[in-house]
């Protein structure tokens, strides 16, 4: 291969064992990003966005495994790798951002020890000297006050500043990859614009590449050059931001972007929310995944699951694009 | 910090006020008159009276009390009525054997639970899992004279590799003392230690599935760290917790002990005490017993702190 991507998903298909039965929470995800790149992953709960990530970092649950395809980070194998190996790349090649800054934090130990402790176990350095570290990069993140936030615990931080801590423990090492998984869903407004802000700024200036995944379609639109939307474990669309706003071409992406609220919408014009509820990921009904919600179904829908191919300028999963129809209501 | 520690002390008062109303009431809920019990044949009137008089029986009850509390706050906690030897002597005589006993006890139950625990955490439904889970049911299940009359019987009678009974003094000769009171302690210590395990395991089990430790893989951190540096602190705070509550246990479970092994302690003579009838003994064991235990659960209390930070000490 001429040209390798940094991070290049194949065929990727992860299973959940549950009491109620295996579920394939990842199935066949295809996807790749390039450095300095910035790609969204979208899609409701339980579409496999959050199980995707972690199968990239190999930290999925206990239930969880990959049964299928392959991982390749800079050219090497990730299943391939000891557990040993993936811990060396794990915080310092590859690094990652949780939901809730509340519960990612460990509650006893203070934030400067927590995000300068990446150099401690990589690079072995003292404690003073990853204290300075993470009060540095206290300050790159922009909270205030760094030298004493350093020695608060968690508890003392408010949710903005403590995803702030959590980005700059992510991005001690300069990992040359950035999973970000909901990094705003749980916090203010406000504070989700600063937050992004930050993410867009760091990209630009170290170039890591950064993987968004969110369920907010503004985020996307905002931040990200790409983007995946996933449905019941697939992507069911893939393709330049910009593309996928301007002309969706699965069904799901064109009834999301319908149901959000626009400024420059006529007065009084309700919103449309996407009939039905999420699919039952145990039991998945046959054909298209989406079918029973999708307001454009057509017979061979509930027959045959689609392939994700080439529909204009993305890729979607969807036997009526794929025939040339244009999505509208 | 001090601010705290200075009003758990201010609040330990009405407590210890408590305790010691309950403590000097021994006397006047148990049966049959102490000066019955110090005179033996010669019963006259007058001799009881003039018996009630030197004890300060005929006072009002509040009178009783405020002279008895005076006395014990200066160190005079009577004198025994079997022995005529001084309270307070005869404790402090009997308090370094209980000591060691309750201390090793402590050590030997939380140097094998949290260990054990963590280990069945992490590796659930495995054999030492399962073992462990069994010698904890056992261990609860066991009262623990009959754990130390089996230790007795197997390594000491007939393995002969601990002595039986007998106590040296720890700062005379650490390692004979130590082998003295292992098999005191481990029979003490082993119900204890089946709790903590229980505990350590369940809370370890917890924390594993919480957030911070999954922040704590994607860091690279190896299984080791995340298990004794990011989940162990955490987990044992509930742990924390019930070994304060063990304190009484222990203080309780000595006296059986202590009878089994024949074990110079205050516990014994707590025993000896009650069957002689002699109250003021008795009530200097209560007493300390008491005591201690409410300074136990300040520490625990300090630990506590110093385990999670979110406790505010202000």
């Amino acid at each position: 291969m001429a040209f390798s991507h940094l991070l290049e998903l194949e065929n990727v298909h992860t299973e959940l064992s549950l009491a109620e039965g295996t579920l394939r929470a990842v199935d066949g995800v295809s996807l790749t990003i390039d450095a300095g790149e910035t790609l969204g992953i979208v899609g409701e709960s339980g579409s496999g966005k959050s199980m995707t990530a972690l199968s990239i970092m190999r930290l999925l649950p206990r239930s969880g495994r990959i049964v299928e395809g392959s991982i390749r980070f800079k050219d090497r194998v990730l299943s391939d790798l000891s557990e040993d190996e993936m811990e060396a790349i794990r915080g310092t090649e590859m690094a990652m951002i949780f939901q809730d800054p509340m519960t990612s934090l460990n509650p006893v130990y203070r934030t400067g020890w927590q995000v300068g402790e990446p150099l401690r176990i990589h690079r072995h350095v003292r404690s003073g000297e990853a204290i300075a570290t993470a009060t540095d990069l206290f300050q790159q993140v922009g909270i205030p006050d760094a030298r004493s936030r350093v020695r608060h615990f968690p508890h003392m931080l408010s949710g903005g500043m403590r995803q702030r801590a959590m980005i700059a423990m992510g991005l001690s090492m300069s990992p040359s990859l950035l999973i970000a998984d909901e990094p705003t869903t749980a916090l203010d407004v406000t504070i989700q614009a600063q937050i992004l802000d930050l993410l867009r700024r760091l990209n630009r200036e170290y170039g890591t590449a950064t993987i968004l995944i969110t369920h907010n379609l503004g985020v996307v639109a905002g931040m990200c050059d790409r983007v995946i939307v996933m449905y019941a474990g697939r992507i069911v669309e893939q393709g330049r931001t910009e593309d996928v706003f301007s002309h969706p071409e699965h069904p799901y992406t064109w009834s999301l972007l319908r149901s959000i609220p626009r400024l420059d919408a006529e007065p009084h014009e309700p919103l449309t929310p996407i009939e039905g509820s999420p699919p039952d990921m145990v039991h998945l009904p046959a054909g298209c995944k989406f079918q029973p919600r999708c307001p454009f179904a057509v017979a061979r829908c509930s027959r045959e699951e689609p392939s994700l191919l080439q529909v204009r300028d993305q890729l979607a999963r969807c036997w009526v694009t794929q025939a040339g129809t244009e999505l509208n209501a | 910090m001090t601010t705290y520690v200075l009003r758990r002390l201010v609040l330990m008062v009405p407590v210890a006020f408590l305790v010691t109303v309950g403590v000097f009431m021994l006397i006047h809920l148990t049966p049959g008159d102490p000066a019955l019990i110090i005179l033996g044949e010669d019963r006259s009137p007058q001799a009881i009276a003039q018996i009630h008089q030197e004890l300060g029986l005929d006072k009002p009850l509040y009178v009783q009390y405020v002279i008895w509390i005076d006395n014990v706050v200066h160190g005079d906690w009577g004198r025994s009525i079997t022995t005529h030897e001084p309270v307070a002597g005869a404790i402090t005589e009997r308090l370094p054997a209980t000591i060691e006993l309750g201390v090793v006890a402590l050590i030997w139950s939380l140097l094998v639970a949290i260990p054990l625990g963590t280990v069945a955490a992490v590796r659930r439904g495995s054999v030492v899992d399962k073992l462990a889970t069994g010698i904890a049911v056992a261990g609860v299940s066991v009262p623990n004279f009959f754990i130390g009359i089996v230790l007795i019987f197997v390594l000491s009678v007939s393995a002969r590799l601990f002595p039986f009974g007998g106590y040296v003094p720890f700062f005379q000769d650490p390692w004979e003392s130590l082998r003295h009171v292992a098999l005191p302690a481990i029979a003490l210590g082993t119900a204890g230690t089946a709790i903590n395990m229980r505990f350590t395991r369940s809370s370890m089990i917890e924390v594993l599935g919480l957030d911070y430790i999954r922040t704590a893989r994607a860091k690279g951190a190896s299984w080791r760290r995340v298990v004794f540096i990011h989940a162990l602190k955490n987990a044992l705070i509930p742990v924390v917790t019930i070994v304060g509550l063990q304190i009484g246990g222990i203080i309780e479970g000595a006296v059986v002990t202590e009878t089994v092994f024949t074990w110079p302690g205050v516990g014994r003579l707590a025993v000896e005490s009650i069957f002689n009838r002699d109250y003021t003994v008795v009530q200097g064991v209560v007493l300390l017993a008491a005591f201690s235990y409410m300074v136990a659960n300040l520490v625990v209390d300090l630990v506590y702190g110093w385990l999670d930070p979110r406790i505010s000490y202000a």
